[in-house]
C-alpha cells in the first residue's frame, strides 16, 4: 500500500513547473489529437491531470510490486538457459504489471501506440521506478531506444517496431565490445549486406549489454569494411525473433543484479539498417547516449531518494545514548545534507528534461511543417542547453547518488554493512551510476566545452537575472561570490593556454559550474515554494565551501605541478 | 468460442485496514469521514478474475454493478480504468440501511433487468461487514448455482467453469455449468493496476447526477462520447417490492455496538529451559492450538 509518486511532494512540484504549459502545448500540437484518440487531452489542465494520474499508477506499481520484489530479484538474479536470458521471477512480475498498466512506450506518439508524454513525466516515472529497484529500471527504461527509432528510422520501421515497444517488447542497445568501451570508434562487429537475401548480416561479439536478450535491439556495427574509425559504423535493428544472436554469459555484478548484463554472440544475425550508413556513431549513438544519460541521471536521483529515506527512517528509530541518533549534530547534518544534494540533483534533472523536451518537440514538429524563424531559434537555444546540461546532470547526480548511498550505510552503522537492511543493496546498486553510459570523467570531457566557451556562465547569468523574493537575496549574494570564484579559476586555467592543464582541472571547473547551477535552481525552487528554502540554504553553504576549495586548488597550481602527478607514468 | 458476458459485483467500503482511534463515532456508528472509501479488496480479486476471462476469451464483456451512494461511482470508474467495459450504479435513498438480504434483493432485481449474462463474479466478503452473505444470496435469488472461495479459475468455456476453491483445510477442484455465480478469495491473483490509456479515456466518466455538477468545459464530451456516461439506476428503474428494500427489507437489527479495544490481558514469561518449553507444548496441544 505504498505509492512512490503520491508520497513524494517534490515530484508534483517539479511536474508543475511554469515551462510545462509551453512544453505541453507544443507536444500536443495545440491539442489537435483530442478527437482522434479517446485518451488524448483536451487542454493543458487535462494533460497535466493525465500525467499525474498515470504517475500515480507508476507510483503504485513501484511501491506495491517493484519495491517488494527488489530483494528477491537481487538474491535470485537472471540466468542464461539455452543461450537466452531467463529473468528473476520478480522481474517478470514487474514487467507484467507495467505492461498491463500501459507504461511502455510512454513518450512515443499515439499513432504508434504510445502515450505521447513529454520527457518530464516520463523521466519522473523513471525516477519513481528507480527508487523501487534501480536494477529493474534498466530493463524498463530501455524503452528510450524507441525514441532513437522514432527519430531516425524509416516510416516502415517505425510502424513495424514502435507499436511492439508500446505493447511491451523490451529493448537493448548493443554498443560495447571487449575492445570498445569508452572508445566506441573501435567497434568491430561486422555488418555485411547479403545481396541474395536482401538483408544485412551481423557477425561478432558484444559485451556488457544491458538486457542483451531484449526483443528489439539497436546494434552498432562496422558496415564499411576496411575502415578503422567511427565513420565506418552504422546502426542496425535486430529482432530477437529473427535469431542469430545467443547470450554466451551474464556478468556477475556488484549491483543492479536483476538487470542482465550480457555477452552476445552474433552469427549471421539478420538486421535492418537504421537511417544512413556511416552515421551510426557520429549521429545516432550520440542521440541514443544523450537520452540514456538523462535516464541514468533519473536513476541516480531515484536511488538517492531511496538512500535518503532509508537513512532518515533509521536515524529516527535508532536509539543510542538514550536518544534517536538523528538528534546528534554529526547525524542530522549528514541527513540534511543528503536531502540538499538529493533536491539539487532532482532540480537539475528536471531542468535538463525540460530543455530536452523543448528542443525534441520542435525537432519533431519540424518534420511536419516548416518552423517559424523564432521557433527555429528557440529550438537551437534549447538544444544547446540540453547538450550543455545532459553531461552535467549525469555526472553530478551520479556522484551525489554514490555519496548519498555511502552516507546512508554510514548512518546505519554496523547494521548497514549487513544484508539485513535495504541500504546494503542500494549501496551496491548506486556504484554503477557514475560508470556506465560514460564515466564521470567522460561526462567532464563532454561538459568542459561549456566551461571554456562560457556557455555555463551565460546560463548562470540568466539565472542570476531572475528576480527572487527579498528573503532569498542572501542566497543570490553567495551564488554571485561563488560565480566570481568560478570565473577567476577558469580564467586562471585558460590563461595558461595549455590543453593538458585544462584537462587536469576540468573536473574541478565543471563541478564548480555544477554547484552554482544547482544552487541557483534551488534558489528558484525556493522562490516558487518556501519548502525548498532549507535545502537551498544548506546546499548553497555546502557548494560555497566546495567551490572555494576548488578555487584554492586551481589558484595555487601552475602548469609545472602536473609533473608531480605524472611521476608514476614511467 | 463466443465471448462471455460477465457481471462483477463490487462494493465501496470504508478502509478498515488502517483504523485509527477516530474510526468510530461516539454513537457507535462508523465514522466514514475518518476512513477513506475504497474498492472492497476481494471485489478487486473478483474483477481480476473477470478481466482474465476477457484476456482469454476475446469478445467477452465485463460489467461492474455496485450499489451505494452517488460517490460509489468511483467503483465503476476504477473498474473501467482496469479494463471493465461498462458499469451500473444502483443508487437511491430507498436502498439506504440495507442489510445483506435487502442488498442481495436489490442487486438481483437489477441483474434481472440487465441483458443475459454467463457469469457473476463477486468478492468473498466486504471488509466493513465481513458477512460473506451477499454473493451467495444473490445466487439463491436468481436461482443460480454458486462456487464460493474461488482462488483460481482453471478452465472456462461458454458451457462450464472449473475452479480451485481455497477451503479451511485444503483445496477443492469443482466444475459447474454456466450461468454461475463465483465468490473470489483474497488469496486469488491481485487485481492489475489501472491502465494508463483507459485511465485517460475514462477519467471524465460520470453518472448523470455527477455530470450536472461537472466542469462546464467538458460538458460537450458527454454528447460526443456516450461511453463517458455511467448508467445510474434508481429504485424506479428496476422492478421491486418496496417491502424488501432498505431498512424495512432488512431483518438484521443492530442492538448495540461496542467499541472493543483488543489487548493482551495476561502474559506469561516462559524461559528457554527444556521444562518450560515442554510445559508450553503440552498446554498448546491440550488446548488444540497445535496438533
Amino acid at each position: 500500500m505504498a505509492n512512490y509518486y503520491i508520497d513524494n511532494r517534490d515530484l508534483k512540484f517539479h511536474l508543475h513547473h511554469p515551462l510545462m504549459e509551453k512544453i505541453v502545448q507544443l507536444k500536443e500540437r495545440n491539442f489537435s489529437e483530442k478527437d482522434q484518440f479517446d485518451f488524448a487531452p483536451m487542454d493543458f489542465e487535462d494533460a497535466m491531470d493525465s500525467y499525474e494520474k498515470v504517475l500515480e499508477v507508476a507510483g503504485e506499481i513501484s511501491g506495491d510490486v517493484i519495491a517488494p520484489n527488489a530483494e528477491g530479484v537481487d538474491a535470485q538474479g537472471p540466468q542464461v538457459i539455452d543461450g537466452h536470458v531467463k529473468y528473476a521471477d520478480g522481474t517478470r512480475d514487474n514487467i507484467d504489471a507495467l505492461v498491463k498498466a500501459g507504461l511502455m512506450g510512454m513518450s512515443l506518439p499515439r499513432r504508434f501506440g504510445g502515450l505521447n508524454f513529454p520527457i518530464v513525466p516520463y523521466i519522473m516515472a523513471a525516477d519513481v521506478v528507480s527508487r523501487a529497484d534501480a536494477g529493474f529500471v534498466n530493463i524498463w527504461g530501455l524503452q528510450d531506444c524507441a525514441e532513437t527509432i522514432n527519430e531516425f528510422a524509416s516510416e516502415e520501421q517505425k510502424m513495424e517496431y514502435l507499436p511492439q515497444v508500446a505493447a511491451g517488447a523490451t529493448m537493448a542497445m548493443d554498443l560495447t565490445e571487449p575492445d570498445a568501451g569508452s572508445d566506441l570508434q573501435a567497434v568491430q562487429l561486422k555488418a555485411t549486406y547479403d545481396e541474395q537475401k536482401g538483408v544485412w548480416l551481423l557477425n561478432g561479439v558484444k559485451r556488457f549489454i544491458t538486457n542483451g536478450d531484449g526483443d528489439i535491439s539497436l546494434v552498432l556495427a562496422r558496415s564499411e569494411a576496411g575502415t578503422k574509425d567511427g565513420r565506418g559504423l552504422s546502426m542496425f535493428i535486430h529482432h530477437k525473433m529473427n535469431g542469430g544472436v545467443t547470450v554466451r554469459r551474464i556478468e556477475h555484478k556488484m549491483g543492479i543484479i536483476g538487470s542482465p548484463t550480457c555477452e552476445l554472440v552474433f552469427r549471421d544475425a539478420p538486421a535492418e539498417l537504421v537511417g544512413s550508413r556511416k552515421m551510426g556513431l557520429i549521429k545516432y549513438v550520440m542521440a541514443l547516449m544523450n537520452g540514456a544519460r538523462l535516464g541514468i541521471a533519473a536513476q541516480s536521483v531515484g536511488i538517492s531518494e531511496a538512500a535518503y529515506r532509508e537513512a532518515l527512517q533509521y536515524a529516527m528509530e535508532r536509539i543510542q545514548f538514550g536518544k534517536a541518533i538523528i538528534r546528534f549534530p554529526a547525524v542530522y547534518e549528514m541527513i540534511s545534507t543528503m536531502k540538499a544534494k538529493l533536491d539539487a540533483s532532482r532540480t537539475l534533472l528536471y531542468e535538463t528534461a525540460r530543455f530536452v523536451d523543448m528542443y525534441k518537440t520542435y525537432m519533431h514538429i519540424a518534420e511536419e511543417r516548416k518552423l517559424e524563424p523564432h521557433e527555429r531559434d528557440e529550438m537551437k537555444q534549447y538544444q544547446k542547453l540540453a547538450d550543455l546540461f545532459t553531461p552535467l546532470v549525469k555526472g553530478m547526480s551520479s556522484e551525489f547518488c554514490n555519496q548519498l548511498a555511502y552516507d546512508a550505510v554510514q548512518i546505519h552503522g554496523g547494521s548497514g554493512f549487513m544484508k539485513d537492511y535495504p541500504v546494503e543493496r542500494i549501496y551496491r546498486d548506486a556504484r554503477i551510476t557514475s560508470i556506465y553510459e560514460g564515466t564521470t570523467q567522460l561526462q567532464v570531457v563532454a561538459a568542459i566545452r561549456g566551461v571554456t566557451t562560457g556557455a555555463y556562465l551565460n546560463q548562470i547569468r540568466e539565472y542570476e537575472s531572475q528576480k527572487v523574493a527579498p528573503e532569498l537575496a542572501f542566497l543570490k549574494r553567495s551564488l554571485i561570490i561563488m560565480t566570481d570564484e568560478y570565473e577567476h579559476a577558469v580564467k586562471h586555467v585558460l590563461d595558461v593556454n595549455d590543453n593538458e592543464y585544462v584537462d587536469f582541472h576540468a573536473r574541478r571547473m565543471v563541478e564548480m559550474a555544477g554547484y552554482i547551477i544547482m544552487g541557483y535552481l534551488l534558489m528558484l525552487d525556493a522562490n516558487r515554494d518556501r519548502e525548498y528554502l532549507r535545502s537551498a540554504r544548506n546546499f548553497v553553504k555546502f557548494g560555497k565551501g566546495s567551490v572555494h576549495a576548488h578555487a584554492v586548488f586551481i589558484g595555487s597550481s601552475t602548469v609545472d605541478d602536473l609533473g608531480s602527478y605524472k611521476y608514476l607514468l614511467v | 468460442m463466443k465471448g462471455l458476458k460477465i457481471i462483477v459485483l463490487a462494493k465501496q467500503v470504508p478502509d478498515t485496514r488502517n483504523v485509527g482511534k477516530d474510526a468510530m463515532k461516539a454513537d457507535g456508528t462508523v465514522n466514514r469521514a475518518a476512513l477513506p472509501a475504497i474498492f472492497n479488496p476481494e471485489d478487486l480479486n473478483a474483477l481480476e478474475q473477470a478481466l482474465q476471462i476477457k484476456d482469454r476469451i476475446p469478445g467477452s464483456k465485463v460489467t461492474v454493478l455496485t450499489m451505494g451512494p452517488g460517490r460509489a461511482a468511483d467503483i465503476i470508474r476504477e473498474g473501467l480504468f482496469r479494463g471493465a467495459d461498462d458499469g451500473i450504479l444502483l443508487s437511491d435513498r430507498a436502498f439506504a440501511g440495507s442489510d445483506t438480504l435487502a442488498t442481495s434483493y436489490a442487486l438481483s432485481q437489477a441483474i434481472k433487468k440487465m441483458e443475459n449474462f454467463d457469469l457473476i463474479v463477486a468478492g468473498r466478503q466486504a471488509i466493513d461487514g465481513d458477512t460473506a452473505q451477499v454473493g451467495p444470496q444473490v445466487a439463491e435469488k436468481l436461482g443460480l448455482p454458486q462456487l464460493t472461495y474461488v482462488e483460481e479459475l482453471m478452465e472456462i468455456t461458454e458451457k462450464h467453469a472449473t475452479v480451485k476453491r481455497r477451503l479451511e483445510r485444503g483445496v477443492e477442484i469443482s466444475s459447474c455449468p454456466l450461468p454461475l455465480l463465483l465468490t473470489v478469495n483474497g488469496s486469488a491473483a491481485d487485481c492489475r493496476a489501472r491502465n494508463a490509456r483507459l485511465l485517460m479515456k475514462y477519467k471524465h466518466a460520470k453518472t448523470v447526477s455527477e455530470i450536472q455538477n461537472a466542469n462546464e468545459d467538458y460538458l460537450h464530451l458527454y454528447n460526443d462520447r456516450p461511453y463517458l456516461t455511467i448508467t445510474e439506476w434508481s429504485v424506479n428503474d428496476i422492478e421491486t417490492d418496496q417491502g424488501q428494500l432498505g431498512l424495512s427489507g432488512s431483518p438484521t437489527k443492530v442492538k448495540k455496538i461496542d467499541n472493543v479495544i483488543l489487548q493482551a490481558k495476561e502474559s506469561k514469561v516462559i524461559s528457554s529451559s527444556d521444562e518450560d518449553i515442554e510445559a508450553l507444548m503440552q498446554e498448546l496441544i491440550e488446548s488444540h492450538t497445535i496438533g
